[in-house]
């Protein structure tokens, strides 16, 4: 099929960018997104102009480097897959394909469609964590039996691969689903209840610092999560906040 | 925990939204069942129950502590609300140049803070043709509902034969002798009440007459009353009726939203909570927009 | 055929080569011409002849044969004693740092997966401060982040008899003996800690209803020891590893450099002392200096261009380590992963893996008949279609008591023989069926069992069981859905091998010291534990077990002698030196501007490399890789095109010095590959099978580990042998019948 794509050029994060038409041909359906990207970069070094730049790595689905926003959505038309994962067989022959990328100001362009996703881990560094040591003389793993309900809803929160799908396309930028997915999974389970508190009102004020909007639960995150990390999470989360505002 | 914290962190911002909102849902049943008396109850009987009606809330001190929490809470879920949207807007400085927000959310829960802006616009609005007019302003005295007395000939006998006693419509007030002769007399500029002659004795009051002020601002003709009828009643009508459906696509995302900001969300209830949001979104502005139209249609 | 190919008769060599045919003979015999014998008579390939007229450039395994010393220059640090105390006695001898002097001590890690992030979290708990980097724009997207199946542990939790002996002796058997016995003995001891730690930082593995932890079994072995994540273990240890650094990144105890890529290590008075690195988004070249040096930077599986592997995985930092004096050891030990999605197309940039644990479901195929692989690759016949007894369940028939879970080399060849045989059943020839129709009529029924339920359709069974396969392995058949197209639980999967994970690496001591002092290599980076053939489940336990619980005590044992060294200078020649070197390769890579993009000629290189370096491998295959490497190497220098500047960011940059080194390695790997004339796990010469044709291992001239030193020229290595002993086990050949 043949396509035109508008994507976003931006040499470096103070220029001012701007979209770009390009034609592209014989693109096959079984061709992932990122895949018909490398078409086009490989074309346009050929003919001697600049590629254009995106962030990808292990293009299953897991490391959640890819981060492009396809015609108005993060990861593109497709559910629960990230951009490598989307297939061009979504397309049809003669279609025009914008791609953006990631949108806020927490997460400053870098070039092209790459983005400045550290925010993330800073929020992780404020408390995303068990505070454990790794001596390797903890008590034996199944001395504390969890329920497996728990262990399960624990887990699904801990899917997620921190994208940022959920920053991009939420209206105000908020980055509660990402945040509400460590603190639900932590606070889900017994190692990390312990400090359950300190670590909702850490994360929560780390994540108010780097610019991130206010949750107003239009739940389009939950949507574009190639990862299904569930509303619910956010509701935990304000729980376990209200738990530590009120009995802290 | 900081006591900035309880305004200033996202999340605790979003308490104060949804604590304030379903606040204000219950503020709308209440208001919605008192006013349904507009229309569900005819003529003067209508009138009267209605006039009291007003009058109770106006001075009723419970009533009147909860009508302050309302002010609070439209005053405080509104610049909450501008506060968010603020922070909101500068999350994203730039925005997409294609955007299907479409795809993935509700237009009503994307566009929250124009609908509630709407709704404030309504509620100035609101207040400034009823609310403003009975308590406000005093440019010209507000026509009183002075009803014909229901003095019970056979009320209870108190003392003896010859001293019949009236009663009131209230039974907090006391009962009057029959042959005592009734007077008005103006305590204030515009609040007449019903005393017996040269004593202090308050058998009655007038009321307001909020009915006959609402009747004639949606276009029936209230002169008797000394409520002309409005002109514009046609567009009245229509605002208010456009105004109920702002509200309630604005309750249609906030009313199961507010559950979740305060994080009650669970599978087993959340279909409830949806179901009933939704619920509550269509029939309180429908029961809110039917009482003008009702009005209009019926003076033609 | 083309030219490459062409055979020549010996008096046409002596044609072309102006001599007569006795001196021809001669060379021959000498070894310097490689020729074979065609029915008795020699015929040269004309590429073995360019070879001999390029011996400047070309290697030949008699010239290597002259240059073996028979003493391995290095101490492996074995400690003494019996193979089960080896480990606590050597922890209870090692030296120590006490905390006060730790903090005056700087160390460099290098990726962040699950060796480097363990590295770099246990080293800062323990007071060092660390500098981690990683080429990734966050250190929890390391590609260990990919791993599916999960982690073995040798925990015994489902009594079935599994020991640490046991998990050591199936990691020996399963690496073909060609692994180092006491360092996976140490693997297998500090397994269970392993557990026990991720699950106190908040690991959610999977857990059974009464609450503890369940086990599923991998390729290989005869019990359950494998602990798992849905598929997604790697991810959740990794997210693990990650949270334990993020902790320290928070106290200040790790600075994190995103983005940034290693490009050459820094040697001062022969010890590792820094790096090199790029800030990949301005593209400023840095010196960072360290007291020691901590590579965790993965395999290097994307020599073969498609793997399994991420798009920036890379052998570079490790490479930089080699041709400063780390010994690389067995290259040419590589894991062509059995079951993963079949190439689609030439445009395909990357294979995707599905987990070995779906082996435990799922049973390989292909038709019996000829005419119904032609009907299926024509689209006239489905899968499905096919009834039971005309599918040859090749693996169950060939090895009938490891039946689907032979170890994954066993089964990448075995999928290869039926596919070579013409039984492929996509249209490249190249698939075979893992189906789970069976399983999901067990399930099923199992759970209709359960749930007391009886008269119910088939189709009612069907669904319950495929309700237990989704809750089993739910995000891989959704991947393959995407991926595919064509859903698996209601038509087998199609799969092929891919290659998937690299044995070896860079040759370290039992400290995991390389042979540069205060060099050191964690995980899939160096060569250690899985001899010619890792096991299933094994490659995050070795990650994990080298970072959390092997390096934070070695390492203290070469840094008490530092304590008072005190900061390390980046102001130094050697430190100029070597910015200067990478500045020079650098500008000299863009000043080439030819015509090809890199992707061109790494492409080119991962052909070669799988055609001839791949699941099978011969002499002369070899040998033509080797040619052909140097071949795009030359081209490469002289006809790549990197558009932009250096000092911005600029992937093409980064992928062309990727390839660079790519380029170089992968001749080391055909070099290794030609000088291991035996068959051994991953590596298979065709010259050494059984007449069953299975792999045939020479354990009198190859129980040896060949650790390559670089000699200045690419491809003239100097191959230094270790060999290795066996005192616990004795050798025998792997079966798996």
């Amino acid at each position: 099929m043949n396509l035109t794509l508008k994507i976003w050029r931006q040499k470096n994060p103070n220029e001012k960018g701007k979209i770009v038409s390009y034609p592209v041909k014989d693109i096959d359906g079984d061709m992932s997104f990122l895949e018909m990207m490398d078409v086009l970069n490989v074309e346009l070094i050929e003919k001697g102009e600049n590629p254009v730049a995106f962030d990808h790595d292990c293009r299953e689905g897991i490391c959640g480097m890819c981060s492009m926003y396809i015609n108005g959505e993060a990861h593109g038309p497709d559910r629960g897959v990230t951009t490598c994962q989307l297939h061009m067989r979504k397309f049809k022959d003669g279609d025009t394909i914008y791609i953006e990328p990631w949108r806020a100001k927490a997460f400053p362009i870098i070039k092209d469609l790459m983005v400045d996703r550290s925010a993330f881990d800073r929020v992780m560094n404020a408390g995303g964590f068990v505070s454990v040591n790794t001596s390797g003389n903890t008590i034996d793993a199944n001395a504390t039996p969890i329920p497996k309900e728990d262990a399960d809803k624990a887990f699904e929160a801990a899917t997620c691969i921190g994208c940022g799908a959920c920053v991009a396309s939420c209206k105000n930028a908020s980055a509660m689903l990402f945040v509400s997915a460590k603190v639900s999974q932590l606070a889900l389970l017994p190692q990390g209840k312990v400090e359950a508190k300190e670590r909702v009102i850490k994360m929560v004020n780390t994540m108010d610092e780097e610019g991130f909007g206010n949750c107003t639960n239009t739940g389009a995150c939950e949507v574009e999560c190639p990862k299904g990390i569930s509303l619910e999470n956010i509701a935990r989360m304000n729980r376990e906040y209200l738990k530590a505002m009120i009995l802290k | 925990m900081s006591k900035s914290a309880l305004l200033k962190s996202s999340i605790a911002k979003k308490y104060w939204m949804a604590l304030t909102g379903l606040f204000l849902c219950t503020f709308l049943i209440g208001h919605l069942i008192g006013n349904l008396q507009l229309i569900f109850m005819a003529g003067e009987e209508g009138r009267r129950a209605f006039n009291v009606y007003a009058y109770f809330m106006a001075h009723n001190p419970a009533i009147k502590i909860l009508s302050y929490l309302t002010y609070f809470s439209i005053l405080f879920h509104t610049i909450d609300g501008i506060m968010l949207t603020i922070k909101n807007k500068k999350s994203r400085p730039k925005g997409y140049a294609y955007n299907n927000a479409a795809a993935n959310s509700s237009s009503s829960s994307r566009n929250m803070a124009l609908l509630g802006s709407l709704i404030l616009v309504f509620i100035v609005m609101h207040m400034a043709n009823f609310w403003y007019k009975a308590k406000i302003d005093n440019s010209a005295p507000f026509p009183l509902h002075v009803y014909e007395l229901e003095l019970k000939q056979d009320g209870k006998k108190v003392r003896n034969d010859q001293t019949m006693y009236y009663f009131t419509h209230q039974p907090t007030l006391q009962p009057i002798p029959k042959n005592r002769k009734l007077v008005y007399r103006d305590t204030t500029n515009n609040i007449t009440d019903l005393y017996i002659k040269g004593t202090n004795i308050k058998i009655a009051e007038g009321y307001k007459d909020l009915h006959s002020l609402v009747f004639a601002f949606f276009g029936q003709d209230k002169s008797k009353y000394g409520f002309p009828k409005n002109e514009q009643a046609l567009y009245f009508t229509l605002f208010y009726i456009i105004s109920m459906l702002v509200l309630s696509f604005h309750l249609w995302h906030g009313f199961a939203s507010a559950f979740q900001s305060l994080g009650i969300n669970h599978s087993s209830y959340n279909k409830l909570i949806k179901s009933s949001g939704k619920l509550f979104a269509v029939l309180i502005p429908l029961g809110f927009a039917i009482i003008p139209l009702m009005i209009f249609l019926n003076q033609i | 055929m083309d030219k490459k190919g062409q055979l020549l008769s010996i008096s046409q060599v002596a044609l072309i080569l102006n001599v007569s045919e006795k001196t021809v003979r001669r060379h021959i015999q000498s070894g310097k011409l490689i020729s074979k014998k065609i029915g008795g008579v020699h015929r040269i390939n004309k590429s073995d002849l360019d070879h001999f007229l390029n011996p400047e450039k070309s290697f030949s395994l008699n010239d290597l044969k002259a240059e073996i010393d028979n003493s391995f220059p290095r101490e492996n640090q074995e400690p003494d004693g019996p193979l089960v105390d080896k480990w606590s006695t050597h922890k209870s001898k090692i030296k120590l740092v006490n905390p006060a002097n730790k903090r005056l001590i700087d160390i460099i890690v290098v990726g962040s997966g699950l060796a480097g992030g363990a590295a770099s979290a246990s080293l800062a708990e323990l007071g060092y401060n660390v500098k981690t980097f990683c080429f990734q724009d966050s250190p929890r997207r390391a590609h260990s982040i990919a791993a599916q199946g999960g982690i073995n542990a040798a925990k015994n939790y489902q009594g079935d008899g599994d020991s640490v002996y046991r998990l050591f002796y199936d990691t020996i058997k399963g690496g073909d003996y060609r692994s180092r016995e006491s360092n996976v003995h140490r693997l297998a001891e500090v397994s269970a800690n392993i557990i026990d730690q991720c699950v106190a930082q908040g690991v959610p593995f999977a857990r059974e209803y009464g609450g503890l932890l369940d086990n599923r079994s991998f390729g290989g072995v005869l019990v359950s020891r494998t602990f798992y994540a849905k598929g997604q273990t790697g991810q959740q240890l990794l997210l693990g590893a990650y949270s334990a650094m993020s902790r320290q990144i928070g106290k200040g105890k790790i600075k994190m450099y995103s983005r940034h890529e290693m490009l050459d290590l820094v040697i001062v008075d022969g010890k590792a002392r820094g790096i090199i690195a790029r800030n990949l988004v301005t593209g400023e070249i840095q010196k960072h200096s360290a007291h020691a040096v901590v590579l965790g930077s993965g395999g290097y599986g994307n020599v073969f261009f498609l793997s399994t592997n991420a798009m920036g995985s890379n052998v570079t930092a490790a490479w930089k380590a080699h041709l400063k004096g780390a010994y690389m050891a067995n290259p040419c030990f590589t894991q062509i992963h059995p079951t993963c999605i079949p190439v689609s197309g030439d445009h395909q940039s990357k294979l995707t893996l599905m987990s070995e644990s779906l082996r435990n479901d799922g049973r390989i195929w292909v038709p019996k008949n000829m005419e119904d692989v032609l009907a299926i690759r024509e689209g006239k016949l489905k899968p499905t279609e096919i009834s039971a007894e005309n599918r040859d369940y090749y693996l169950e028939r060939r090895y009938p008591s490891f039946g689907n879970l032979v170890p994954r080399d066993v089964a990448s060849r075995a999928a290869k023989e039926r596919c070579d045989a013409g039984y492929g059943v996509n249209k490249t020839g190249e698939a075979v069926y893992l189906d789970f129709a069976s399983a999901i009529e067990r399930y099923g029924n199992e759970k209709a069992q359960v749930l007391n339920l009886d008269n119910l359709s088939k189709e009612e069974i069907l669904s319950l069981g495929r309700k237990v396969i989704e809750n089993k392995y739910g995000n891989l058949f959704q991947m393959y859905y995407k991926i595919v197209d064509d859903d698996p639980y209601f038509t087998p999967m199609q799969i092929y091998p891919a290659v998937h994970y690299t044995m070896g690496g860079l040759w370290v001591d039992y400290n995991l010291m390389s042979s540069i002092p205060g060099c050191y290599v964690a995980g899939e980076a160096n060569f250690s534990d899985h001899g010619a053939n890792r096991l299933g489940a094994s490659a995050l336990m070795q990650g994990l077990a080298d970072g959390y619980f092997v390096l934070p005590y070695t390492i203290g044992d070469y840094l008490a002698d530092d304590i008072r060294t005190g900061p390390i200078s980046t102001e130094t020649k050697e430190f100029d030196d070597a910015l200067e070197d990478v500045k020079s390769k650098i500008s000299k890579l863009m000043k080439i501007q030819g015509e090809r993009s890199v992707d061109y000629f790494h492409r080119k290189l991962g052909k070669v490399m799988w055609n001839n370096v791949g699941m099978a491998r011969n002499a002369e295959g070899l040998n033509t890789a080797i040619t052909e490497i140097q071949k795009i190497r030359t081209e490469f220098y002289s006809n790549v095109r990197i558009p932009g500047e250096s000092n911005e960011l600029n992937p093409e940059l980064e992928k062309a010095l990727r390839v660079a080194d790519f380029l170089e390695l992968g001749e080391l790997m055909a070099i290794d590959a030609l000088n291991r004339s035996e068959s051994c796990g991953g590596h298979f010469r065709e010259e050494s099978q059984t007449d069953e044709g299975e792999a045939l291992r020479d354990d009198e001239n190859f129980t040896y580990v060949a650790a390559w030193e670089y000699s200045g020229n690419p491809s003239k290595p100097k191959l230094n042998k270790e060999n290795l002993e066996y005192k616990n086990i004795k050798l025998v050949q792997r079966s798996y019948k």
